[in-house]
């Protein structure tokens, strides 16, 4: 099963983690693999952890990833990153949006934002990649960009290629916000760290 | 042909529509709701949304009696609704050709239990297929369409969340176009009265042979032999996982689930040396599979809770130990919370003033029996908390307080309407508070008969609540700006003083709605702040503690001021007001 690729999107709901979701399994499908994605909308929707989990590679029968063999986690915030930290591959591959996003427990001061989240990462014995997605967002003009400046950053290590990515987003985008989208991807993508 | 990533929902829209289907009546529901949105999106289709799954699969009858090709779409639970039509409808029969979509939710992503529905096919006698991916949930749907046609019965389809919500490829083709059928008036056939119906069921009893028969040939009940050491039959989202699991396994795929095809899995069961039944929720297929003597295993390796899942199937059947990897335990969970600025935060503000019993009902008001606002006391199924507080007062006598009823406006029409109709009729002592937010919005903001639009956003008439309360014979009726609490809290009390039922529309769209201006954030002056915390009472997540202070996120903030009007040191305002 090691021509599959898994790939796992964590966030908060509304934070675009679906688009982003569908931008990798438009571009799976562009090079003809089998596509299969997992979701689960409603309750989660109203700023609960969500999930999206993408899986391509010659034939994938379950839409759903297997806990540990997570090849590559985008995750859009940090404590959400290291939720799913245990189920990656141990030589897998992390990319995470360093901003903190307070769940409610913590907002009502009855529990804490861990401190040490990053310490906690970097003991990762795969690659982690940490940028601020939501500061480049905004440099690209709006924060809900977050989504394109992660797959810019993840378009690093993938077989894709650059004009495939554009018209993939291009293609899943509304079009008064594909500028917007281009430009945060870039900078993602010319992200180095 | 054109090959596309589609959601199960979407396919079976899509299946619809290239089988020539016409009329779609539905009610939204979690993991189902798209599957009508997307319908809608065909100019072929008459689609619509309806009060609740009773009416809904009652138009769809309607239609498919009157010739057109019709869906009935659904969740789970909503198939209990319209149960009475379903159970009649089997003796009926149909015209042209009827699918129920009923979409289950093992693991209750969205819902409030975890029913499995194959038992609805089996009980209600009608057939069920049940397909396992998106390229699936198209076929079958056609399928469906079709025996509905050449059996003369409506046909169950049931899906699963993850074949909902799952994307996979599918091959897309045009549409088949089909002539509406006269419509033939046969009273032996439709008027379901006694001496009707007993032949009726005779004619269902013949049908379910048929079907029967029909199972032992289909191509959607599928052998696929390999290893023959392990058998499985299994069918839907647990196929997937089986195939992930042990792909070297036998497997016999059931894509028609009701009936079984009895003949087919005895000879599998021959052909294996070991048979296991893997499925989520109930023993469906292993409770048939014993009763006719066939020796499996099935639910002492698997549990009948939630879903299952490839590592948990091969570690059942392989006995090789797994290493567990489970998320990293500890930290501090994210539920999901009302949203900054929402109208119903603000009404259970007033609410929990009251210090009453609150019966509550379905959606996202529900959100607020978490902590901290711990508002609702009871959420049974939708339209309960009408009918419950009803029962409560009944059996409180002597209490001070009169019970409440929260629900939303969009449950108040699927079912808190005879509720009320029943506290009238019948002297209640409650208060019912609807939570008008213009929209159903706990399943991802559908209109309904209160919002002014239809299914594909045209203007439609609006249901007038407080004429349609006052009609069924409430003398207390007050409608209210909930963030204007000091009406708010006037009315609640002189609900709670007035003898007989009370209702209370709290009157505010949600926040989310395109159309709904906000306000410029507030902050907090932290010269003022005392950190006394009342205002994190309302579980605002624009609202944080900071050390021992308030803060208010600007970029989350909509300047509600439902926490300003609870500051006693004035702390709270916009940067203008000061
Ligand atoms: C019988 C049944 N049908 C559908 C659902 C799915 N459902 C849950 S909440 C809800 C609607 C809630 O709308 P409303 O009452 O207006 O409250 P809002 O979410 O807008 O606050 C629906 C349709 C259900 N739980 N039970």
């Amino acid at each position: 099963m090691s021509s599959i690729t898994n790939i796992m999107i964590a966030g908060v709901g509304g934070q675009g983690t679906i688009l982003a979701g569908r931008i990798i399994s438009l571009l799976a499908l562009k090079a003809t693999y089998d596509v299969k994605v997992s979701e689960v909308h409603g309750m989660s929707q109203r700023g609960g952890s969500v999930l999206t989990q993408v899986r391509y590679g010659d034939e994938v029968h379950s839409p759903i990833i297997d806990p540990g063999e997570v090849d590559i986690l985008l995750a859009f915030e940090k404590l959400e990153a290291l939720r799913m930290l245990p189920l990656l591959k141990p030589l897998g591959r992390m990319i995470v949006n360093s901003q903190e996003i307070p769940p409610l427990p913590v907002l009502n001061g009855s529990m804490i934002y861990p401190a040490d989240i990053d310490q906690r990462l970097q003991t990762f014995s795969g690659s982690l990649s940490l940028l601020n997605a939501y500061e480049l967002a905004l440099q690209a003009g709006n924060d809900k960009a977050v989504n394109t400046v992660l797959l810019g950053k993840l378009s690093q290590n993938m077989a894709f290629s650059l004009s495939d990515w554009h018209q993939a987003i291009s293609a899943a985008v509304k079009p008064q916000f594909e500028e917007l989208n281009l430009r945060a991807f870039d900078l993602g993508a010319a992200y180095d760290d | 042909m054109t090959k596309k990533l589609l959601t199960g929902n979407e396919a079976v829209a899509r299946g619809f529509w290239q089988a020539g289907g016409k009329v779609v009546s539905a009610y939204p529901g979690t993991p189902s709701t798209e599957i009508t949105e997307n319908a809608a999106h065909y100019a072929e289709l008459y689609a619509e949304w309806a009060p609740n799954e009773k009416v809904a699969l009652e138009v769809a009858l309607g239609a498919a009696v009157g010739g057109a090709r019709s869906m009935a779409a659904m969740k789970h639970v909503g198939l209990n609704v319209a149960a009475d039509p379903l159970f009649t409808a089997a003796y009926t029969g149909i015209n042209a050709g009827l699918v129920i979509i009923s979409a289950d939710d093992p693991g209750m992503h969205s819902s409030q239990n975890e029913q499995d529905n194959r038992h609805y096919a089996l009980a209600a006698k009608i057939p069920c297929l049940e397909p396992s991916d998106s390229a699936e949930a198209l076929a079958f749907t056609e399928l469906a369409l079709d025996l509905s046609e050449e059996f003369d019965t409506p046909v169950l389809l049931r899906l699963t969340t993850r074949v909902s919500h799952g994307q996979s490829t599918v091959e897309l083709s045009k549409r088949t176009e089909q002539s509406i059928k006269p419509y033939v008036r046969d009273i032996q056939k439709y008027v379901m009265a006694p001496a009707g119906a007993r032949p009726r069921h005779a004619v269902l009893e013949k049908r379910m042979l048929e079907l029967s028969a029909y199972a032992e040939k289909t191509e959607v009940n599928r052998l696929e032999l390999r290893d023959k050491a392990i058998g499985i039959v299994c069918s839907g989202a647990a196929y997937q996982y089986v195939r992930e699991a042990l792909p070297q396994a036998s497997v016999f795929k059931l894509g028609l689930v009701n009936p079984l095809p009895k003949q087919r899995l005895c000879d599998f069961s021959a052909a294996v040396e070991k048979l296991y039944v893997v499925e989520e929720l109930d023993a469906f297929y292993e409770q048939q599979l014993k009763s006719w003597g066939i020796k499996c295993c099935g639910k002492e390796l698997f549990s009948l809770l939630g879903e299952i899942f490839p590592p948990q199937i091969k570690t059942a059947i392989t006995k090789q130990d797994t290493i567990l990897h489970e998320e990293t335990p500890n930290l501090p969970p994210r539920p999901p919370v009302l949203c900054a600025g929402c109208p119903h935060r603000a009404t259970f503000t007033a609410i929990k003033k009251l210090k009453a019993p609150v019966m509550g009902d379905i959606g996202c008001y529900t959100l607020a029996a978490g902590p901290p606002l711990s508002a609702i006391d009871t959420t049974v199924c939708m339209g309960a908390s009408v009918t419950m507080s009803h029962g409560l007062a009944k059996a409180q006598e002597n209490a001070k307080v009169k019970p409440l009823s929260v629900l939303g406006e969009s449950t108040f029409i699927h079912s808190g309407i005879t509720g009320l109709i029943n506290a009238v009729y019948n002297q209640a002592q409650i208060t019912v508070v609807i939570l008008d937010n213009s929209i159903t919005a706990m399943t991802g903001h559908q209109h309904n008969p209160a919002s002014g639009y239809n299914v594909r956003s045209l203007p439609a008439p609006v249901l007038d609540l407080a004429a349609l309360s006052k009609a069924c014979g409430v003398e207390y009726v007050k409608t209210v700006n909930p963030f204007d609490q000091k009406a708010l809290t006037a009315a609640l009390k002189g609900a709670q003083e007035f003898v007989g039922p009370a209702v209370i529309i709290s009157k505010y769209p949600c926040i989310l709605l395109p159309y709904v201006k906000r306000d410029k954030p507030l902050f907090v002056d932290w010269e003022i702040c005392v950190g006394c915390k009342v205002c994190l009472s309302i579980g605002c997540p624009a609202l944080s503690l900071k050390g021992t202070k308030t803060v208010i996120d600007s970029s989350q903030c909509t300047g509600c001021a439902l926490c300003a009007g609870l500051c006693a040191k004035k702390a709270i305002y916009g940067r203008d007001n000061k």
